[in-house]
């Protein structure tokens, strides 16, 4: 057994979780042992380039009810570099458009010999339901608003490839923070780990209620951006909102866009996050996008590496 | 002749401002009378430690008959009412098809004299087909037996036709029962609007949605001279509008349901369905606002809202599960455990909440133990303690969110006009009846 190895089964030795269902209910030691996996599993398969078969003999099932590109195939790619089979399954053109209940869809599949459940859905809390439902692991993959734990994970291992530690830097999650799972998984990782969280966008978006959690909130990105060392833009979630918050788009940009006169203004090593998929023009233009400050590409690489861990972590504890 | 005497136990009637251990004595169906000596041919009911009471009330049921028997039905609904103690219940008209005509209204007074088990009175729609369009016919549906009007289920929307209402129920003296929401608000929404909706980032509704649609009954009752019963009242700031409307001498009333003053929105982090209900599970603020209102009077009733809905139609994600829980079998113990044990409110207040009161808003002759009232009785053992299981539960339907809690006090008898209907314990005797 490598070094390494070694390092990944006392990892999974301390994961004491059937599900991964939100940052909210770990603890920072607990996300600084994912985040300590993914890197050690990154460095052993070449920037998560080569198969590590030691997960051969599980199966891993994408239940995705809602659409998704990078995360299904993250999670896909994930399973596969680990050796886990995989199985993927898409919402439209299945059997819940015959009547079945997601439970009952979950259930089926389950009984296909599936290990673990990845599962994105519209709305807050099916992953639970279906945690409480079946008897195989589950991973949440976004729930509606509610979380979108590894979409945080990778963010803060990002955050702390780039700047060696969390603890002490402020952070602000620009945007659309009433109807994005990434904010709300990014204030719990973040705050855990000693981050100063700073909540920016329009008052229909961003509530002063946030403060009750111990951020900062603003509604103005050039009042706080000096402040900043790191930006994460948040998609505007225009599929979630049954009335339109601002006024237009076109405002919306003016006032929030992270843009080549506020990049200007900022400090001059701020990193710029975005989940994805990026509206250009409207969050950010393509010239920060593209821009040296924009580490959006390393999250994506970083994904794969946190949900291999996450993967590693949650198989190795249905063996226990 | 028929004759039980109930000995030896407390009788609190809120109605006579008794309360003293006493017998109590029940011929043809009707009270005969207190402090009776026991005879050769009285039927004998020993309720030494125990509490009699008028029978209970409960003016806010939904029995989904007609239209959604796979809920519930008149015959389990009423089996679950005499097991929670209840004599009297009072439906719903959000049927399918709604109670908006007097062959609905018979129907139902049909299927509850074929159950046998209890009094069930109906509250018929305000507006044609529930539809808030245009009013229903109140006049006929009094003749029919119609005790109040409503849409529940859902608010009167249109100002316009509540004012009407107010205006032409007069003629009946009967009120209208309003479901107080104002929907532009909470179109959507699953849960209260709040920290936890905020951090779960489910769709909220706002207490406004509430308090808004108070605010504007009580101006057109105001107006009208009109009587508005607020039903399942559940935030701060609706009760201190009822509380001063009836300062100010409009005729309002209003009810709560068990689950709006002992629970909070704090209980959806578990995601579970059985916590979803219409008006949501509130903030603490409104929770304690709920136990002062019962304490100052401002509210009236104490209501269960049972709301049943079969088990597949509540295990869905959370926001295609339905609004609405059971609450007939838990309504008692809850207010025991809840109000009356922590001293919020004494037996007698608490009674008059579940008897007398809702008897005397719908202008029911029950609620009483005078003497040639209907012989409805509910003996009530304050000091059983239990944990309330689902599957124990005689409802159809078993949605209830206070699975595995610990209770004390539960119904021991339940009487209605002279003839006992249930027994704790036994299982047959709600059913016999049928």
């Amino acid at each position: 057994m490598s070094l390494e190895t070694s390092a990944w089964e006392s990892a999974a030795a301390a994961w004491t979780h059937r599900h991964l269902l939100g940052l909210e209910e770990l603890t920072a030691d607990e996300i600084t042992l994912i985040l300590d996996t993914a890197e050690s599993l990154k460095d052993a398969t070449g920037g998560c380039r080569q198969k590590l078969p030691i997960l051969a003999g599980k199966t891993m099932a994408n239940l995705f009810f809602e659409n998704s590109t990078r995360t299904r195939i993250s999670f896909s790619l994930a399973a596969r570099r680990l050796g886990a089979d995989t199985i993927d399954f898409a919402a439209s053109g299945s059997s819940l458009s015959k009547g079945e209940t997601c439970i009952d869809t979950a259930k089926n599949i389950e009984a296909m010999g599936v290990d673990v459940m990845v599962v994105r859905h519209r709305t807050p809390g099916t992953p639970h339901l279906l945690a409480d439902n079946l008897d195989c692991a589950v991973i949440n993959a976004g729930d509606g608003p509610h979380e979108h734990p590894t979409q945080g994970l990778l963010d803060l291992l990002t955050i702390r490839q780039q700047r060696g530690s969390i603890a002490g830097l402020t952070v602000a999650l620009v945007g659309d923070i009433q109807f994005s799972r990434t904010a709300r998984s990014n204030i719990w990782g973040l705050k855990k780990l000693g981050a100063h969280v700073i909540l920016c966008g329009p008052a229909t978006l961003v509530s002063p209620r946030w403060r009750e959690l111990g951020v900062e909130v603003s509604h103005n990105l050039d009042e706080v951006l000096p402040r900043c060392d790191v930006l994460n833009l948040l998609r505007i979630q225009f599929e979630r909102q049954t009335t339109r918050p601002f006024p237009s788009v076109r405002e919306y940009a003016l006032l929030y866009a992270m843009n080549r006169e506020r990049i200007a203004r900022a400090k001059d090593d701020i990193l710029i996050l975005a989940p994805g998929p990026i509206n250009r023009g409207v969050e950010v233009t393509p010239e920060v996008a593209d821009g040296p400050h924009s580490v959006i590409l390393e999250q994506v690489s970083n994904g794969l590496a946190v949900r291999m861990a996450v993967l590693w972590l949650i198989c190795k504890r249905l063996e226990m | 002749m028929t004759s039980i005497l109930i000995e030896n136990g407390r009788v609190i009637d809120p109605s006579q401002s008794i309360d003293r251990v006493t017998s109590v004595l029940i011929v043809d169906g009707k009270i005969a009378g207190f402090d009776v000596a026991r005879q050769a041919h009285h039927e004998v009911i020993d309720a030494t430690g125990k509490i009699v009471t008028p029978g209970l009330i409960d003016m806010h049921v939904h029995l989904r008959e007609p239209g959604r028997e796979e809920d519930e039905t008149i015959a389990t609904g009423t089996a679950a009412a005499i097991a929670g103690g209840f004599t009297s219940i009072v439906c719903m008209p959000n049927t399918e098809p709604p109670i908006d005509t007097q062959g609905t209204v018979e129907f139902i007074q049909h299927q509850a004299a074929l159950a046998g088990n209890c009094h069930v009175y109906v509250v018929a729609c305000v507006s044609k087909d529930r539809e808030g369009k245009e009013l229903a016919e109140i006049g006929q549906l009094v003749q029919a037996g119609a005790v109040g009007f409503s849409d529940d289920g859902a608010p009167v929307h249109n100002a316009e036709l509540m004012r009407r209402a107010f205006e032409y129920a007069q003629m009946f003296d009967r009120p209208i029962l309003n479901h107080a929401e104002v929907p532009e608000l909470t179109t959507g929404g699953v849960m209260h609007e709040g920290l936890v909706s905020m951090i779960l980032g489910l769709p909220g509704m706002p207490s406004a949605a509430e308090d808004v649609m108070v605010g504007r009954d009580l101006e057109l009752a105001a107006t009208t001279g009109g009587r508005i019963h607020v039903m399942h009242i559940s935030t701060e700031g609706a009760i201190d509008i009822v509380r001063r409307g009836k300062r100010r001498g409009v005729r309002v009333t209003t009810e709560v349901c068990p689950h709006h003053f002992v629970l909070t929105d704090e209980a959806l982090r578990s995601f579970d369905s059985n916590f979803k209900m219409s008006p949501p599970l509130r903030a603490e603020n409104d929770r304690a606002a709920c136990v002062e209102g019962l304490k100052d009077g401002t509210i009236d009733c104490i209501v269960t809202d049972h709301a049943p809905h079969a088990a597949e139609k509540k295990m869905q994600e959370l926001d295609r599960a339905p609004f609405g829980i059971v609450g007939l079998e838990t309504a008692l113990p809850l207010v025991i455990t809840h109000l009356i044990e922590p001293g919020h409110l004494d037996w007698s207040q608490a009674i008059a909440k579940m008897t007398i009161n809702p008897a005397r808003i719908l202008g029911l002759d029950r609620g009483t133990l005078r003497a040639g009232a209907p012989a409805d009785v509910t003996i009530i053992d304050p000091g059983y303690e239990w944990t309330v299981e689902r599957e124990q539960m005689r409802s159809k339907s078993k949605n209830s969110p206070f699975q595995g809690w610990r209770v004390r006090g539960r119904a021991d008898v339940t009487i209605v006009d002279g003839q006992v209907k249930y027994r704790a314990g036994v299982e047959n005797l709600a059913l016999a009846g049928r």
